[in-house]
């Protein structure tokens, strides 16, 4: 079992969150966070091909990972409207891990999601996207902190 | 009270006209007793961010599927559902959905297998109603709980199982997955996740007519002439056939079961829910690959 304190705190707190709800709530909650994710960065809008597609989303989803000279990482996701459970998750992950260091970011727990409760509320299967998103991001840091 | 029929004449030309509404018909019949609109997408959020106003939603994972065994509530639970939704066995439900209705296709073939007797698809679907700007709302419906009678699910007559489809081998067969998936290149829809089957390819003999072939570019339905060109004069089915059909989960089958069913009026169409995640896992079951439909062992 992982614990809380090898998450970051900006996805320790989520994960409060989300374990705090009932299932209902915490559709709710990831809708809000669906309408919370930021748009793209100017470098990146209209840039998809500069951007890493996640197959295992239901609905196209674009991912950019960007290691700042500070070893800090930044994230960026493009997802259509029309796909929001596809940008609750990605906003769960821009909340918590966005401008974390590099080992933080590596250091979460591959399925630190399934804290989230979200599998009785989406189902196990879309929860996959999740986990294929995180498992990108990694692989990005890794390649790009070498 | 069933509702009258939406008489507009694209519909008529199809063999059950009263399978289906048009946005314009479904704008005006929005309040009335009797109604009941159900969103069902693939998208578990998406009915939250606006709907039609006074649907509410279906979700085909969470509430159509049994949690533990891989298959569809019974009697009891889809009595439950249904009487937690405000609808009753008299309602005409027309359900509507994302991605050509593809997953409001899928709940309504489930709906059929508990024999509702009156469940209608929107045309055209969510796309539709959005694009002809009609009102959407956030505002959660307040239906009041009915007493839906408990109605056992009837397996025998649209839908198909393992078995049934070893013993249909040689007979027509529809696979409407992607020719990627077809010919076994892809083991999973282009863009989607990998839904674990261990081997690629079709079951011998089906012919493959991607299940969206069936729907024009706004999402609706094309017209009979074309369906039949597609069915008949390509597939090569005749009305009189004995067909499955199957895709990867039984959800786009369950739109191509419905093109044939409803609207070209073939009587003997099953959808094979197991479809490709349970033939291409299941050990010794026959298997063609490539983009010749092959023949029966």
């Amino acid at each position: 079992m992982t614990t809380a304190a090898a998450l970051p705190p900006g996805l320790a707190d989520l994960v409060d969150e989300f374990e705090g709800v009932s299932t209902k709530d915490r559709l709710q909650l990831l809708l809000e966070l669906s309408q919370e994710l930021p748009g793209l960065p100017g470098h990146l809008v209209g840039h998809r091909d500069s951007m890493e597609q996640v197959h295992e989303c239901q609905t196209p989803l674009f991912l950019a990972v960007e290691v700042a000279d500070d070893d800090r990482v930044q994230l960026y996701f493009d997802a259509p409207p029309e796909a929001p459970t596809t940008r609750g998750f990605a906003s769960i992950l821009r909340t918590g891990l966005h401008d974390e260091p590099v080992q933080t970011v590596l250091d979460v727990p591959d399925d630190f999601y399934v804290r989230l409760g979200l599998a009785e509320a989406v189902s196990p299967l879309r929860l996959r996207g999740m986990a294929a998103m995180l498992a990108r991001i990694k692989r990005n840091v890794r390649e790009q902190a070498r | 009270m069933a509702l009258a029929h939406d008489d507009d004449p694209k519909l008529a030309d199809y063999a059950h006209p009263g399978r289906l509404v048009t946005t314009g018909w479904l704008a005006e019949h929005l309040d009335d007793p009797g109604i009941a609109v159900v969103e069902s997408d693939e998208d578990v959020l998406l009915y939250d961010t606006g709907h039609i106003p006074g649907a509410v939603k279906v979700d085909w994972h969470t509430e159509l599927n049994d949690q533990l065994t891989r298959d569809y509530v019974d009697g009891a639970g889809f009595a439950e559902l249904m009487s937690d939704k405000g609808i009753g066995r008299d309602t005409t439900v027309v359900i509507y959905g994302d991605k050509n209705n593809w997953w409001a296709a899928y709940a309504l073939w489930v709906f059929s297998l508990f024999g509702h007797p009156d469940v209608r698809l929107l045309d055209g679907g969510r796309a539709k109603w959005n694009q002809e700007d009609r009102p959407m709302t956030t505002e959660e419906p307040q239906r009041p709980r009915t007493s839906y009678p408990v109605v056992e699910r009837d397996d025998t007559v649209i839908r198909a199982f393992r078995d049934g489809v070893v013993a249909h081998l040689g007979k027509p067969m529809i696979d409407v997955r992607s020719p990627g998936e077809y010919s076994g290149e892809l083991l999973h829809m282009p863009d989607y996740p990998q839904e674990g089957a261990v081997r690629g390819g079709h079951i011998p003999g089906a012919a493959n007519v991607p299940w969206a072939k069936a729907a024009a570019d706004d999402g609706t339905f094309r017209s009979r002439g074309e369906l039949e060109e597609l069915y008949q004069g390509e597939a090569g089915l005749s009305p009189e056939d004995n067909v499955v059909a199957y895709c990867r989960i039984g959800e786009r089958s369950s739109h191509t079961w419905f093109v044939l069913t409803h609207l070209l009026g073939y009587p003997n169409v099953r959808n094979y829910d197991g479809s490709w995640t349970e033939w291409g896992n299941t050990v010794r079951a026959p298997i063609v690959a490539g983009s010749e439909r092959g023949s029966a062992p």
